[in-house]
């Protein structure tokens, strides 16, 4: 089948990126892989030098002000998960949060990486590691925190948790459970924005684990076969649950699994927030001009264990393994090159922390504050009400 | 007789099975390095060796298909999926290859191996992981459906469903993975299909099974203060069903409860209720009442969460009901 509208009148209505010759910044640092070269993805890097100029230009804004502006931004959306996350699990621990919970630490330069470049129509979804993600788009930490109280200002006023965070208003289409179920749900959301001839992309987050699942196979078939405006992000921290990628995928290089489908993929140094904003505006750029999938493979560490029921480092991995990737933590690599830049001086770090701390104080003061759900509200919305007129 | 726990039941059925028949192995997700998601299969690695407990990736429709595959041409697989919320993704290779294999092939190809792993809600997991699947396996001929409510039972029935011969799918309780109970230190198995009569007591019939049995046996102890005496009748399988335990029991009392995790429409008290009016129709002095999840998906939030599950002061309040006793 074919979906109905092409898309080549967006290609001429989008602006498309000018292959002007930035010099190029020593910011996009697409992570080398010590496996051989992927002929594939050599022959389309070479043929897309164009976007990455303007990858580039998109980390180096032309003044100094912007680029601090920019970068003030982006460590601003990253520590604020951070901070919320560290006291997400302390109000885990107190008893305050039920349930599965499955914190972000040391993934946040690749929810502000990518959704920093979206527009406000735009789609994104993802797993139950999802507070992050809702953060970065704009989800406030009240709405956040409440969630995961399982108080009625919470995004889904307490029927979903930790693991079901939704926000219709900002695109943010959750929050799945099912390792692997959200794919194809992205690709049937890519789908309708082709269908309705839209230039808008979804960005699809998923775990390296995910990989092994039929459902993100079938799902990257499709949008490969259909053209379909997805960004397939996979986040390769590493380990699903206690189990090391080595020992759950036939191939260690995860974004290769994209040359089966044909599309478009490469790997990115998830600690580097400037390289995954470098490959994900190249990967926007060809959902939202070319109608193209993308897959990427962005190598991350998760810093704290599986969920808060599993230890930190735990049997399956070591403390020196962890203690080695804590010394690339994306906030403190972001936090010292803006010193370099002369972009971040100690007081004004300082003021953003106390800002942020105090903001996630005011979440959970809130979340505190917001009453239970009532009782009747536990037989709303099984189904939509179809008696009423 | 030693007091252990239902995960230590579960695994010294493991063990002692898998010591016995080296046919036997144990396949899933985080159930060998890891040791079980939820500890079940503590030291199996260790003791039996990588060939005989494998990791798999997350990737639940390919390995119960595995099992299939490797069951037919003469193994004795267990899957184990880390929870039944999980099989949804393998239901086609339990369904249409494991149950009806034996049929298809006019009986040339048994199938040899179980289905494993927790079943039903714990606390405040939601949705997407807070549901009780029983029902919907028992609907399926060719398979036999388990749901083991104590230790004892959880190791005697494990034994029993790795010996037979058909598919068995295997519903423990993530809730009753630390409960306690007194365990034989001799081996002993408990036939599959038998019902267990766990409490005595002319008044009401309590017709349950898995997670369930202890909501019922407290209710039972509660309501044995008010002086109503019930009959706990435990299920354990729910396919095949044993009628005729059930029959004996409302008999008895003449009146029944059926207290199950899952929902109610076409769910496991369905059936009893079914079996219960067919057979004593001229025995009962009340409608056989059921008490069930609420009809909703599971919501996060603790209160509500409580609301919609079944409980001890709901059972009673089924009992009494039946009773005609106004509170
Ligand atoms: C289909 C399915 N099987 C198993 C699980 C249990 N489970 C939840 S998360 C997880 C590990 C996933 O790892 P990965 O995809 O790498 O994501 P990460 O947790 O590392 O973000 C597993 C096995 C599940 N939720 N869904
Ligand atoms: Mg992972």
């Amino acid at each position: 089948m074919t979906p109905s509208k092409s898309p080549a009148s967006r290609t001429a209505a989008g602006g498309k990126t000018s292959g002007k010759a930035g010099a190029k910044s020593a910011d996009k640092t697409v992570a080398k892989t010590d496996a051989k070269p992927d002929p594939k993805v050599s022959e389309k890097a070479a043929a897309k030098s164009g976007t990455k100029s303007a990858a580039s230009k998109a980390n180096s804004p032309s003044s100094t002000e912007n680029r601090k502006a920019l970068h003030t931004s982006l460590l601003h959306t990253m520590l604020l998960q951070r901070r919320f996350e560290e006291r997400t699990a302390e109000m885990y621990a107190i008893g305050k949060i039920g349930g599965f919970c499955h914190l972000y630490i040391g993934q946040e330069a690749v929810s502000t990486g990518f959704i920093s470049l979206l527009r406000d129509d735009d789609y994104i979804i993802t797993t139950y590691r999802d507070h992050g993600q809702a953060l970065a788009r704009g989800m406030t930490p009240r709405a956040v925190m409440a969630e995961l109280f399982g108080r009625v200002d919470g995004c889904v006023g307490g029927k979903g948790g930790s693991m079901h965070l939704f926000d219709k208003s900002l695109g943010f289409l959750g929050g799945h459970g099912i390792v692997g179920g959200h794919i194809p749900i992205a690709a049937g959301v890519g789908f309708a924005i082709k269908y309705r001839g839209g230039d808008q992309v979804i960005v699809c987050f998923m775990g390296e684990a995910a990989v092994n699942n039929g459902a993100f196979h079938e799902a990257l078939n499709m949008a490969a076969l259909w053209k379909l405006p997805c960004l397939f992000v996979i986040e390769n921290n590493r380990y699903g649950m206690g189990t090391a990628v080595e020992r759950a995928s036939a191939i260690n290089d995860i974004y290769k699994r994209g040359a089966s489908y044909d599309m478009p993929r490469d790997v990115v140094d998830g600690q580097d927030v400037f390289a995954v904003r470098a490959a994900a505006e190249e990967a926007i750029a060809r959902a939202r001009t070319e109608s193209m999938p993308t897959l990427l493979e962005i190598r991350t560490y998760r810093f704290m264990g599986h969920s808060m029921s599993d230890a930190v480092s735990g049997t399956y991995r070591t403390k020196e393994e962890l203690e080695k990737y804590l010394k690339r933590d994306p906030i403190l690599l972001l936090r010292s090159q803006m010193e370099e830049n002369g972009d971040l001086s100690e007081a004004e770090w300082t003021a953003m922390d106390e800002e942020i701390k105090a903001v996630v104080q005011d979440s959970i003061d809130f979340a505190e504050n917001s009453p239970e759900p009532a009782l009747e509200t536990l037989y709303e919305h099984v189904l939509v009400d179809t008696t009423s007129d | 007789m030693a007091v252990i726990t239902y995960r230590e039941a579960l695994n010294q059925a493991l063990r002692e099975e898998m010591a016995r028949d080296d046919r036997v192995f144990l396949m899933g997700e985080e159930v060998a390095v890891y040791q079980g998601a939820y500890k079940v299969s503590k030291g199996l690695l260790q003791e039996f060796g990588e060939m005989r407990v494998v990791d798999t990736p997350i990737t639940e429709l390919g390995f119960a298909g595995v099992g299939v595959g490797a069951a037919m041409v003469g193994l004795r697989p267990i899957i184990e999926f880390m929870t039944w919320n999980f099989s949804l993704l393998a239901l086609d290779q339990v369904v249409n290859a494991a149950a009806k294999m034996l049929y298809m092939t006019n009986g040339q190809f048994p199938m040899p191996m179980v289905f494993r792993g927790p079943n039903g809600s714990a606390l405040q997991l939601a949705a997407q992981h807070s549901q009780a699947w029983e029902s919907w396996l028992a609907h399926i001929p060719g398979l036999k459906v388990v749901v083991p409510g104590t230790p004892y039972d959880a190791k005697g029935l494990l034994k029993a469903a790795i010996r037979d011969d058909n598919p068995v799918c295997f519903l423990e309780g993530e809730m009753l993975y630390n409960t306690k109970g007194e365990v034989p230190d001799e081996e002993y198995v408990i036939p599959l299909g038998k019902a267990d009569l766990k409490r005595e007591g002319d008044h009401c019939s309590l017709i349950t099974h898995g997670k369930m049995v202890l909501v019922a046996l407290q209710a039972a102890e509660q309501l044995a203060k008010e002086g109503i005496q019930c009959d706990v009748v435990d299920l354990r399988t729910v396919r095949p069903m044993d009628v005729d335990a059930i029959v004996a029991s409302v008999k008895k009392t003449n009146r029944a409860v059926v207290v199950e995790e899952g929902w109610e429409i076409c769910g496991v008290g369905a059936q009893v209720v079914d079996y219960v009016q067919r057979n004593c129709f001229d025995y009962l002095d009340a409608p056989v009442l059921r008490v069930h999840q609420a009809d909703t998906p599971m919501p996060y939030a603790k209160a509500i969460e409580k609301a919609a599950k079944p409980d001890v002061p709901k059972t009673i309040a089924a009992v009494k009901k039946v009773l005609y006793i106004d509170d």
